[in-house]
């Protein structure tokens, strides 16, 4: 790749200064970038000097852009220092002052160098040679020969005693990192399915009693009486779990009160007091929790990737990616007239994983919830 | 303008690194290495300028960003927050963003830098395959490129979680729900990322070691190959005068181009800023802190992941239990949209020069690249796919063009349903086509000239438009038209008996594609006269050896 035309090095003869337009002669037997003096550029086919006019002009605006970098430079740190943070207000002023600082010092300082290109750079049309990436043939052999040669010397070919067990050593060797990682998820393999399949919703209270829904925020226990607007929404999660995060990712419901004449056959109406029906609101499809409800169609929608849920017919899938429809919630009102959790859900609620298996299924066996 | 001595300093610091290091042979053969010039070529380097910001950027967030998810009560500045239970990842993001100088800027410039990351890749790849640059010598460099646009993918999916605000929440819990539903492993595969059950107290900390030491890791290294390989092979050139697959034309690496590149740098730096500064991105603390059992309506990922939301949206219920009862759940509407468009794209992409490669048997090393129209089936099939990603990007925001466009929603679904198999046929015939027209264009200017503006009468009273030859530089832009090779005889001309390779059903297949996707279409020379502006300004015919038709 000795294809460029203006080496640092070149022979020839100190010379003190030159005209323009002159022959160019360099230093010879120097040090890299020797402390020779050198001639400016030269009169090379593909360099195309600038006027000095246009190089003066460009020169100018370079230098103003680099002065108005400087003083974007110098408005940054001010600015820094005299805009305190501390609230909505005065992030937004402090953001604005070193945002807009940096940016007219960046870009500044981009247009200056480009104009320092364009107008005090010669104009470039060099042309360099390519040559195959290949080697030639010699050099294959070469390499090929003392590839074979150093396997030969090293013994590693006719003695497969060595070759074998330096693989054998190799391999637990390699093994041991993935080893390593065992220990990132839980212990019991066989109990992940049951845990995504149960949720509190199926355990009693501390003292025993059915578990009381309550409100997704204010925690307060729902009256079975009160929740009596038909068409309402309210997004519902177990009592005593109001902020378990593992718990809420399965167990927060949905509830909906209808009358009675609008509810159809796929809802079960044993689980369904004075019209009540909880239903989870973890999405079947990838488990985005399906917050929106239509009130004049009933149908219940997952933000997401909108699957579409019939409310009013055991939250069947109406539209969308989604294949199940959300599990009911067995509920049922308490003593003190409270809504409480009757069972767990009859089939895992939340998006299908591998071991869920044909859940519905099993359940219609038991006689739950078809 | 003497450029008088080196100064001492200089002199004498190069002195003592060549002394140690021989670098006077390196710099002798590399200072003046030549880096041909083109708009496009500048693509991939808004990619490379925009990781630097990420990796500067991203080193200021590590010093206040803390990556757990232990529960705290929010007590900093942002008063709509005070007193509520929220991670300590989202207070400190929180506290990044209100109570730290500087500390919004440089979140809303990060994360801007991750799009223009992106989307720098994006345009560069296309740019790499539309001009045919992928092709020998440059496939392994081709192949990294693959590996970055995945891993930046990745990348920008663990930076999106870890805020732990409502919105990078539901991304995670999509991860999730796709993650869970893989056939077999699924279930263990969360298990073992979320170390328990979803969301529980370890993704956090995890995606962060994963966002900023092993993938940045990973790309840093890659990159590095990219650009060694880039300077290595040296760059490709467009065709035009006095270029050649022997020769690189254009500016010195020293001074020119090292200080355009700096400038670009600081243009793309410059923007990047300009963007953290004017338009807000990702306000965290509107949203509030994650949990699993709310959202927000119109939740949208950043715009690479759109293409992926867009066929999880699309994608009708299908779901499959396999061996009955106790058996397994096989959920397709989440594993086909997850899986197959990525894997078409990413396996299309990757296989791409070497699937051209057997087709057109082409196995000569290219450094003069193709203008698009001159490849018509690549420019197609190019078209094509990027027809079936943006239908698909498109309805992963479907829900914001229904609301727009006042349309119902599941109609665009539904459309989409279709569009997403039509769009690319119609894509890949009407560029195909556009191809081939702007390719008889090249070919009448070659031929006939171009028009001059000066009408002329001749004797006969015939008005005719003076037609002149082309521009040199354009003529030798057009010239450098190279009909895409055939493998030796699969054309359609080629009498006798077929050589071994072309026998059996795959040999005789691979003959019909080769003889489909290359050969000359449309020959720029198709014996004309001495196009000297008197003949007609017809357009070619599409016929390689019919004579043109003269008025």
């Amino acid at each position: 790749m000795t294809d460029n035309n203006h080496d640092i090095e070149q022979p020839g003869e100190r010379v003190p200064k030159r005209v323009i337009g002159t022959p160019s002669h360099a230093a010879t037997g120097t040090p890299l970038l020797g402390a020779e003096e050198r001639t400016g550029p030269a009169e090379v086919p593909g360099v195309d000097l600038q006027d000095e006019a246009t190089a003066k002009k460009g020169e100018r605006i370079a230098a103003f852009c680099f002065l108005l970098t400087f003083l974007a430079g110098i408005a940054f740190i001010v600015s820094y220092v005299a805009f305190q943070v501390g609230d909505l207000d005065s992030a937004a002023t402090s953001n604005l002052a070193l945002g807009s600082s940096l940016t007219v010092a960046l870009l500044a300082l981009a247009s200056g160098i480009v104009v320092w290109v364009r107008m005090v750079m010669p104009k470039y049309k060099l042309v360099q040679e390519r040559h195959e990436m290949a080697s030639d043939g010699e050099t294959r052999a070469y390499v090929g020969e003392t590839f074979l040669q150093g396997a030969a010397e090293s013994g590693i070919t006719k003695r497969p005693l060595l070759r074998r067990t330096l693989l054998a050593a190799a391999a637990p060797l390699g093994l041991a990192p993935l080893v390593l990682l065992k220990d990132l998820g839980p212990h019991e393999y066989a109990d992940f399915p049951k845990k995504l399949r149960h949720t509190v919703w199926g355990e009693k209270t501390k003292e025993g009693k059915q578990r009381r829904l309550v409100v997704e925020g204010t925690g307060a226990p729902i009256r079975a009486a009160d929740f009596n607007s038909p068409g309402g929404i309210l997004s519902v999660v177990p009592e005593g779990y109001e902020h378990d995060l593992n718990e809420l990712a399965k167990s927060t419901l949905i509830l909906i009160k209808f009358r009675p004449e609008e509810l159809k056959s796929g809802t079960n109406r044993n689980w369904a007091p004075d019209g009540i029906v909880a239903y989870s609101k973890i999405c079947t499809h990838v488990g985005c929790p399906a917050a929106l409800y239509e009130q004049t169609t009933h149908h219940i929608l997952c933000p997401c990737h909108q699957s579409t849920f019939d409310a009013a017919d055991g939250a069947k899938v109406v539209f969308g990616p989604a294949a199940r429809p959300l599990p009911q919630l067995p509920i049922a009102v308490d003593g003190e007239g409270y809504l409480v959790a009757t069972a767990d859900f009859p089939v895992p609620p939340g998006p299908s994983f591998w071991e869920r298996g044909d859940a519905e299924a099993e359940a219609r066996e038991k006689g739950g919830q078809s | 303008m003497s450029t008088g001595t080196v100064p001492k300093p200089i002199a004498g610091t190069s002195s003592f690194l060549d002394d140690r290091l021989g670098a006077g042979n390196f710099m002798r053969r590399n200072l003046r290495k030549v880096f041909p010039d083109h708009w496009s070529f500048l693509l991939g380097e808004i990619a490379l300028y925009s990781f630097i910001v990420l990796l500067l950027t991203g080193t200021f967030l590590t010093f206040f960003f803390k990556p757990s998810m232990e529960h705290v009560i929010y007590e900093g500045s942002y008063a709509p927050l005070q007193g509520i239970g929220m991670s300590a990842a989202y207070a400190s993001t929180l506290e990044i963003s209100f109570d730290v100088r500087g500390g919004l800027l440089m979140r809303q410039m990060h994360h801007w830098a991750a799009l223009l990351f992106v989307a720098g890749m994006m345009v560069h790849m296309l740019r790499v395959f539309f001009t045919g640059a992928y092709r020998k010598p440059r496939e392994l460099n081709w192949l990294i490129g693959v590996g970055l646009l995945t891993l930046a993918l990745l990348e920008g999916l663990t930076g999106y979680s870890l805020p732990d605000d409502l919105l990078s929440g539901a991304g995670l819990r999509i991860t999730e729900g796709v993650a869970i539903s893989l056939p077999l492993v699924g279930t263990w595969i969360t298990f073992f990322l979320f170390g328990g059950e979803y969301p529980g107290e370890d993704v956090i900390s995890r995606f962060y070691s994963l966002h900023i030491l092993l993938i940045p890791g990973i790309l840093l290294g890659l990159i590095s190959a990219h650009m060694i390989l880039m300077w290595v092979q040296k760059h490709t050139q467009m065709p035009g005068k006095g270029r050649t697959n022997k020769n690189v034309v254009g500016a010195p690496f020293y001074p020119a181009f090292m200080a355009k590149a700096g400038a670009y740098f600081m243009f793309t730096f410059g923007v990047i800023a300009l963007l953290g500064t004017f338009a807000q991105i990702n306000p965290i603390w509107l949203f509030g802190p994650y949990t699993p059992a709310d959202i927000s309506a119109g939740s949208q990922p950043d715009f690479y992941m759109g293409f992926l939301e867009g066929a999880l949206r699309l994608m009708p219920s299908w779901e499959v239990n396999l061996f009955g009862q106790g058996g397994g759940t096989l959920p397709l509407s989440v594993l086909i949209p997850a899986l197959v468009p990525m894997g078409i794209i990413m396996t299309g992409l990757a296989v791409y020069p070497f699937a051209e490669r057997w087709i057109t048997g082409d196995n000569r090393e290219h450094h003069v690249v193709d203008r698009p129209r001159n490849n018509p089936h690549r420019t197609a099939i190019g078209i094509s796919a990027m027809t079936f990603y943006g239908v698909l990007w498109l309805l992963g925001a479907n829900d914001e063009l229904s609301w727009v466009l006042h349309v119902s929603l599941n109609w665009t679904t539904y459309v989409g349903r279709v569009l997403v198999f039509v769009a690319p046929v119609i894509a890949y015939v009407v560029t195909y086509r556009i191809c081939l027209g702007l390719q008889r264009k090249d070919a009448a200017i070659i031929g006939h000239g171009v028009e001059s503006g000066v009408i002329k009468r001749l004797p006969h009273g015939e008005y005719i438009e003076v037609h002149v030859p082309p521009a040199q530089d354009i003529e030798a832009h057009m010239r450098g038209k190279e009909a895409v090779p055939t493998l030796p005889g699969a054309g359609n001309g080629s009498d006798g008996v077929p050589p071994k390779a072309l026998r059996g059903p795959i040999g005789r297949l691979r003959a019909k594609m080769s003889a489909a996707y290359g050969g000359e279409k449309i020959p720029l020379d198709d014996g004309h006269g001495d196009g000297h502006g008197h003949d007609d300004h017809a357009a070619v015919g599409a016929g390689g050896d019919d004579k043109p038709a003269v008025h």
